[in-house]
């Protein structure tokens, strides 16, 4: 063999620095993700309360979305009656946001987390944004 | 195997194939049958009385109405304009109708023009996605979230009724109505009669705006207002020619002439 000394040294080298992200984090997980709650809608409800439990929500959201679109726009039927007897607007603006209206701090820090990219508010929620060419 | 027990295995399975397949096929004519049911009971449609507009500051005035509703963008530049009603010289409205006998007044009047929310569709129709479709009441929708933007529709409508996202029209939106979506860039869209609107029970912006000049209704029912008007009045409707069946009812009074 030629040169061992050189090529050991480069081969070390070159295993560390594939295997640098993984050794720098050993060890440390990530923070998860905590939605706030902090808005003054949700200050006002007597009873801190999602339209549905908390744990349907996390779990169920996203096809409730798609449920409420295709009602709401396809079959024109615009109410839902949650689980509870509730009628509730199927709607991301005149709904969900009306109490999380901080959507940076509670939709998106889940979905930055999950690298979970929503395309909806490049329609929905237009007051972000709008009349900048003006 | 022998023969015998063959011939006799493939019998049972053509009539046992037979019977599966009359069955698919008594579904299929059950499921023709439950559509025939949800027929539409009504149908939206609109009256624009022609003798109540004065000049073009009317429809500007509800053409910014709707737009301002709906969040459709003033993009400024005439090849990227988004409109949802809007104007159109006699020739533009009424080709058809040509004849160089028609009053001053009724050739050099501009007419208010928007989506026809035709009967029979030409934009449903080709449609690649469905994205666009017709509803039991009548209304000509676009479900967004399906559109592509191939600009089929805009192809097959003989209104230039729909209007293509070039740009991010929310930097062109001053004033977002709030409590309804934007659209973004590459998606078509057009009218939609306000279906938002008519589901909380109000009429749509442009007929509520008009002061009496647009009324809005059901075609279907004979004791509407707008079938009472069309009961008594000269009225026509744009390009029925081509078969798409307009929702959109012009009346003519013949006062144009005179006003
Ligand atoms: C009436 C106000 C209100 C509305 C409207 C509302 N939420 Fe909530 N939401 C809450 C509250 C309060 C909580 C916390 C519930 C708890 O801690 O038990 C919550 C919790 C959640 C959670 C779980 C968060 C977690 O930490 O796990 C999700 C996800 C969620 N909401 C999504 C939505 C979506 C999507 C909509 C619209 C379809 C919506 N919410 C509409 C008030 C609301
Ligand atoms: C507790 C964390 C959490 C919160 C809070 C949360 N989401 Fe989600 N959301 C998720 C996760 C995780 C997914 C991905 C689920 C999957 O792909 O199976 C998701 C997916 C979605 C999707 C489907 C996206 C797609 O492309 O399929 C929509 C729509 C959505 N969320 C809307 C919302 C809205 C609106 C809010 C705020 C009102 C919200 N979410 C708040 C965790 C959350
Ligand atoms: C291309 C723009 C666009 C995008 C992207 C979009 N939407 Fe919509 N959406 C609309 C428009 C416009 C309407 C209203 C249609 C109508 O009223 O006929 C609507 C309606 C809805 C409705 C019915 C209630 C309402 O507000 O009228 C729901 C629910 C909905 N969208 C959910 C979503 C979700 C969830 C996403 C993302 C996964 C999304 N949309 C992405 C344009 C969009």
């Amino acid at each position: 063999m030629y040169n061992p000394g050189k090529i050991i040294t480069i081969l070390v080298l070159f295993v560390l620095l594939i295997t640098a992200p993984i050794l720098l984090n050993i060890g440390k997980a990530s923070e998860p993700p905590a939605p706030s709650l902090d808005t003054a809608a949700i200050e006002q409800l007597d009873e801190k309360q999602c339209i549905e439990s908390k744990e349907f929500m996390r779990t169920h959201h996203p096809q409730l979305l798609s449920d409420w679109r295709q009602q709401a726009v396809r079959e024109g039927e615009t109410e839902y009656i949650s689980s509870s007897g509730a009628a509730w607007e199927m709607s991301l603006e005149n709904n969900c946001l009306q109490c999380h209206s901080n959507r940076s701090e509670f939709c998106d820090s889940c979905h930055t987390y999950t690298a979970v990219e929503l395309y909806c508010w490049d329609c929905h929620d237009g007051t972000k944004g709008a009349g900048a060419a003006k | 195997m022998n023969r015998r027990n063959f011939i006799k295995i493939m019998a049972g399975a053509a009539v046992g194939g037979a019977a599966i397949y009359k069955g698919l096929d008594s579904f299929g004519a059950e499921a023709a049958a439950g559509e025939a049911q949800t027929l539409p009971a009504k149908h939206w449609g609109m009256v624009i009385d022609v003798s109540k507009f004065q000049g073009t500051e009317d429809i500007k005035q509800i053409a910014a109405a709707c737009h301002q509703y709906n969040n459709v963008p003033d993009i400024g530049k005439a090849d990227h304009e988004i409109k949802w009603i809007w104007q159109e010289d006699f020739e533009h409205t009424f080709a058809e109708l040509e004849s160089e006998y028609f009053s001053e007044k009724i050739k050099k009047m501009q007419y208010p023009v928007l989506c026809n929310h035709c009967e029979n569709p030409p934009c449903v129709r080709v449609c690649p996605t469905q994205a666009t479709f017709k509803r039991a009441d009548g209304i000509v929708n676009m479900d967004y979230h399906r559109c592509i933007g191939c600009r089929f529709c805009m192809a097959a409508c003989p209104f230039g009724a729909r209007s293509f996202n070039f740009v991010d029209p929310r930097p062109h939106i001053e004033k977002v109505n709030p409590e309804l979506p934007t659209r973004t860039k590459g998606v078509v869209e057009k009218c939609t009669f306000c279906v938002d609107r008519l589901e909380k029970g109000e009429m749509p912006v442009c007929a509520e705006v008009s002061k009496g000049a647009i009324l809005f209704g059901d075609l279907n029912d004979p004791d509407s207002e707008i079938r009472k008007v069309l009961g008594e009045s000269f009225f026509i409707r744009r390009k029925v020619e081509l078969g798409t069946g307009p929702s959109v009812y012009y009346v003519i009074r013949g006062g144009e002439a005179s006003a």
